[in-house]
């Protein structure tokens, strides 16, 4: 019967069907359901660029509109992933380019992109819609003024955290006046001068902005001018915010954000006057986003005022210099808070106790809502997790960061294992975990008996042997990615269950205990793999021994083999 | 340094010796003088965690074992050897094999050392990660259940095992450590209190103790994992914030002094003066070679306008006035506001001769008077 199923209604149907996973689902059931899906897919996304080629992709999805990329592995945020290790973005445009894609949006994650992947992006889709770049590094001002001037329809450019060379160029003039479509535009990262002047023509003919993130060369009066033109503005990021609260700047700023009454998410603060915040005071009725998280000159005590007016928050990101008090308001205050991100402010000054344990208990006792949570902390306790578990059952992310990475249980001097064992028991729901503390194979053993729902698990300084990497392997089903570093796994775990890995997206090891022979052994079963080692330092002439220990193991599934733009020190076993 | 060098190195023939061969007040000895070592660490703490005791001896060898476990730490961060691991088992199975006594002796030097940088460095969590596999020990003491009490040094019973237990397991760091700086031993010890929860349990070869230590942090790359962008905007932040826009908050705030007909300029660091007094004396030593008249040798001892006073004789008495340059850029006369406003508006400092100054004079007193 499913067979007679005219094709017509199946891509209805389909159309329905948004998220990747139930497109994925749909496309195996059979031939017929398979090609309905492969034509009607519009969102493609890769979560590693490597695990398939651009011109596989476009075979597939010749009808593709828009696509995620993500690149380097996640731990080369933190400098473990040397320069030129690959992720450039050019091939898939030059692909989609050839292919005629009708590309109208691109969201690229840790990946390189030149100014000339920019440039024949922006020259090659002429419906191109918008660009999203986080992490991304390798381009300049240059390239954002190709995508300005040539996208003629571009809604979105939205440059989160990347590294972009400033070129001083204008590249904010190379808006055409007849550009009026932009909806959000985020800048915030770019470290030199715009052209103000253009900024504030372009945002007043641009009446559908929502979205607008400045950077820190946009002066308060310069703000304060624009926010007059844009008061429809639903997210504001603002780095240089007024000093003087006596000043004439100050005051229209105050009168121009009353009228702001649609601004939803606020950020910036990089560079600001605590005592000019009274001037936001009249939105912060309605934020339900705020990130201070760059704002380290706003302290305590005027970080507390503000929150304590901020009653619908439901996203939260500051420093840890709120305090454990802080912490105690924003529970009391913001009961509708789901997402929280606490980050350490000062790392170097030693012993300034920032938030600790019972921060995140008071959160967890005012937010039951809590489903998110980055916490850097300078100590933590088994009981707190404990009762953090029982009180927010919903967790989807747990990620707790211990400024010490193997401190333990500050009160009993236990590791954390029973900690966070507690919160995989508890919530059922979760999908991403980051540990650290003090931990032994009892909290892997907890992992992979309750940890259903697994995504991604980050462990760092962890474990006592190799049953701990087995106990995650083996128990948590739904496991993507895993990365380890500095913790006693060896060929052992690595080679238990090779088939684990093909039902992964990639596995990184770093600081471990699997060797090379290990890796071999690894590549030569598993030819659908592939596992990259990365040999930083001397150069090494001819292989290295067997039982060396590998430095720094990247593996992960692919339909297309070794990668051909390795550089040298990247071997593919 | 040697002595608890040798102090340890008779260790095998009793407990005592490894104990008091520490010139610190942490030597544990047998007797009850162990209880002192209490307050330090603040082990009230510790009643909760349970009638475990442990006797000097195993203290001794946990001492020992701690030493072997730091031992082998001498690699690079990060670097784990398969030694360590087996050591590891050996410490999770709780068996205390005496014989590592002796053979650790002449490594102790190393270990010492080690301990040594993370202390020089000045940070205290050098001290609590270098009481490496404290916790790890205790936890195998735990979990073998081996309650073994020391007899003479436990009259109150539990707390006081526990805290020996503690203490003996830290008392041969303290040894150690105490040894090798007993300059900063205090500083150590007053650490223990809030920090013995840092007591970081320290598995990996070489990089617990430089995991510890600020320095020392920068040696685990990639910890805490935070973004390169983060940690390079904020970074950026602190030290324009500190320098130049002058914001309340910690740190130095140095702002440049120049001086008319001076040939180079100076810094002051605006935060480690409380009042224009204490400002004008610091800069007036600093200028003196380039005859700034005495003129802040008028004492007006307590009075708050003093520093304001002060620098609006000097208009009329002296060829220099002291003026600053604020947020706006304008060029204003020190001295009119408070000392907290000036502080978070100065950019710089000027000492002009005071003929220019004379200009400035009204100017800054309205504006003081719009601030006001």
């Amino acid at each position: 019967m499913i067979n007679y199923f005219p094709e017509e209604v199946l891509w209805h149907v389909f159309s329905f069907l948004t998220s990747h996973p139930d497109r994925n689902a749909a496309s195996l059931v059979c031939k017929s359901w398979y090609n309905v899906e492969r034509f009607s897919r519009g969102k493609v996304f890769i979560g590693n660029c490597y695990a398939i080629s651009p011109e596989r992709m476009i075979s597939r999805f010749p009808r593709v509109r828009s696509l995620t990329l993500k690149g380097k592995p996640h731990f080369a945020d933190f400098n473990l992933i040397p320069q030129d290790w690959g992720g450039n973005v050019y091939p898939w445009i030059v692909a989609m380019a050839k292919g005629s894609t009708n590309l109208e949006e691109l969201r690229l994650k840790r990946m390189v992109v030149s100014d000339e992947s920019l440039e024949l992006l922006a020259k090659s889709f002429p419906n191109f819609k918008s660009l999203v770049l986080v992490s991304c590094e390798g381009f300049t001002t240059d390239g954002l003024a190709a995508i300005a001037s040539n996208c003629r329809f571009l809604r979105e450019l939205d440059l989160q955290e990347n590294e972009v060379e400033d070129r001083r160029g204008q590249w904010l003039s190379c808006f055409p006046d007849s550009c009026t479509s932009l909806s959000s535009l985020n800048f915030a990262c770019l470290k030199g001068e715009v052209n103000v002047a253009a900024l504030e023509r372009l945002v007043a003919r641009c009446r559908n902005l929502k979205s607008l993130r400045l950077n820190h060369a946009v002066p308060p009066d310069a703000l304060q001018k624009i926010l007059a033109q844009a008061p429809q503005l639903v997210d504001l990021g603002a780095d240089s915010f007024v000093h003087d609260p006596e000043s004439e700047t100050y005051n229209k700023l105050k009168n121009v954000m009353q009228k702001c009454s649609s601004i939803r998410s606020l950020s910036g603060f990089l560079d600001v006057n605590a005592r000019c915040l009274p001037s936001i005071y009249p939105i912060c009725i309605n934020l339900t986003s705020l990130n201070l998280s760059y704002a380290p000159g706003i302290y305590s005590k005027e970080l507390v005022k503000l929150i304590h007016k901020c009653k619908k928050l439901q996203r939260l990101w500051i420093l840890d210099t709120i305090g454990d008090k802080g912490l105690g308001v924003v529970a009391s205050t913001c009961k509708e808070l789901q997402e929280l991100r606490v980050f350490p402010s000062d790392l170097h000054v030693v012993g300034n106790v920032a938030v600790t344990e019972e921060g995140l208990v008071a959160i967890s006792a005012g937010c039951p809502n809590l489903n998110s949570l980055l916490y850097f902390c300078q100590q933590m306790t088994n009981a707190a997790l404990i009762t953090v578990a029982k009180n927010c059952p919903n967790f989807i992310r747990f990620r707790l960061c211990t400024l010490n990475p193997t401190i333990p249980d500050a009160v009993t001097m236990q590791p954390l294992d029973e900690g966070f064992g507690a919160i995989v028991q508890s919530c059922k729901g979760l999908k991403r975990l980051s540990v650290s503390g003090l931990l032994t194979d009892q909290v892997f053993l907890y992992i992979g008996m309750y940890a259903e729902q697994l995504e991604m698990l980050s462990i760092a300084f962890a474990g006592d042997s190799d049953k701990g990497m087995l106990y995650v392997l083996n128990g948590c089903k739904k496991l993507k990615k895993l990365e380890i570093r500095d913790s006693p796994f060896g060929n052992m775990a690595l080679l238990a269950d090779t088939g684990k890995y093909e039902t992964m997206r990639s596995l990184w090891m770093s600081s471990c205990g699997v060797t090379f022979g290990g890796c071999k052994t690894l590549a030569e079963k598993m030819p659908r793999l592939n596992v990259e080692i990365i040999n930083e330092g001397d150069e090494m002439e001819g292989r290295p021994d067997d039982r060396q220990k590998v430095e720094k193991m990247y593996l992960y599934r692919t339909l297309v083999g070794p990668r051909k733009d390795a550089p040298d020190f990247v071997w593919t076993l | 340094m040697s002595p608890p060098l040798l102090g340890v190195e008779g260790g095998g023939r009793g407990n005592a010796p490894l104990m008091s061969s520490s010139v610190s007040v942490d030597c544990i000895s047998q007797s009850g003088s162990g209880l002192k070592e209490r307050n330090y660490l603040g082990l009230s703490d510790c009643s909760s965690v349970g009638s475990s005791a442990v006797s000097n001896v195993s203290g001794e060898n946990k001492n020992n074992l701690n030493l072997n476990a730091t031992e082998l730490r001498l690699g690079l961060p990060g670097s784990r050897s398969p030694e360590r691991d087996s050591d590891f088992n050996l410490l999770t199975s709780g068996k205390l094999d005496e014989k590592q006594l002796f053979p650790l002796l002449p490594s102790m030097d190393g270990i010492c050392s080690l301990s040594q940088k993370s202390i020089v460095s000045g940070n205290k969590r050098g001290f609590s990660d270098t009481v490496d596999g404290f916790s790890e020990i205790k936890n195998s003491v735990f979990t073998d259940g081996k309650w073994m009490f020391n007899a003479t040094g436990s009259d109150s019973g539990t707390p006081q095992s526990v805290v020996e237990a503690k203490l003996a397991g830290n008392a041969g760091i303290n040894v150690m450590l105490s040894n090798n700086s007993s300059g900063t031993q205090p500083s150590m010890k007053k650490e223990v209190p809030t920090r013995a929860p840092q007591e970081g349990h320290n598995k990996l070869n070489g990089s617990n103790n430089n995991s510890s230590a600020p320095a020392a942090k920068a040696q685990v790359v990639g910890w805490p994992p935070i973004r390169s962008f983060r940690k390079n905007t904020l970074a950026t932040t602190s030290k324009n914030n500190d320098e130049v826009d002058g914001k309340p908050g910690p740190g130095a705030l140095f702002v440049k002094v120049s001086m008319d007909g001076a040939p180079y300029l100076r810094k002051v660091d605006l935060r480690t003066y409380s009042t224009y007094q204490e400002l004008s004396s610091a800069l007036e030593k600093m200028f003196m070679c380039f005859t700034i008249r005495q003129c802040g040798s008028q004492e007006a001892p307590g009075r708050e306008m003093l520093g304001e006073n002060k620098f609006k004789d000097l208009l009329h008495g002296s060829d220099y006035v002291l003026t600053f340059e604020d947020k706006d850029g304008d060029w204003m006369l020190v001295g009119d506001v408070p000392w907290e406003m000036f502080i978070e508006s100065c950019k710089r400092l000027k000492i002009m001769k005071g003929s220019d100054a004379i200009g400035l004079a009204p100017r800054a007193m309205e504006k003081s008077k719009n601030q006001s």
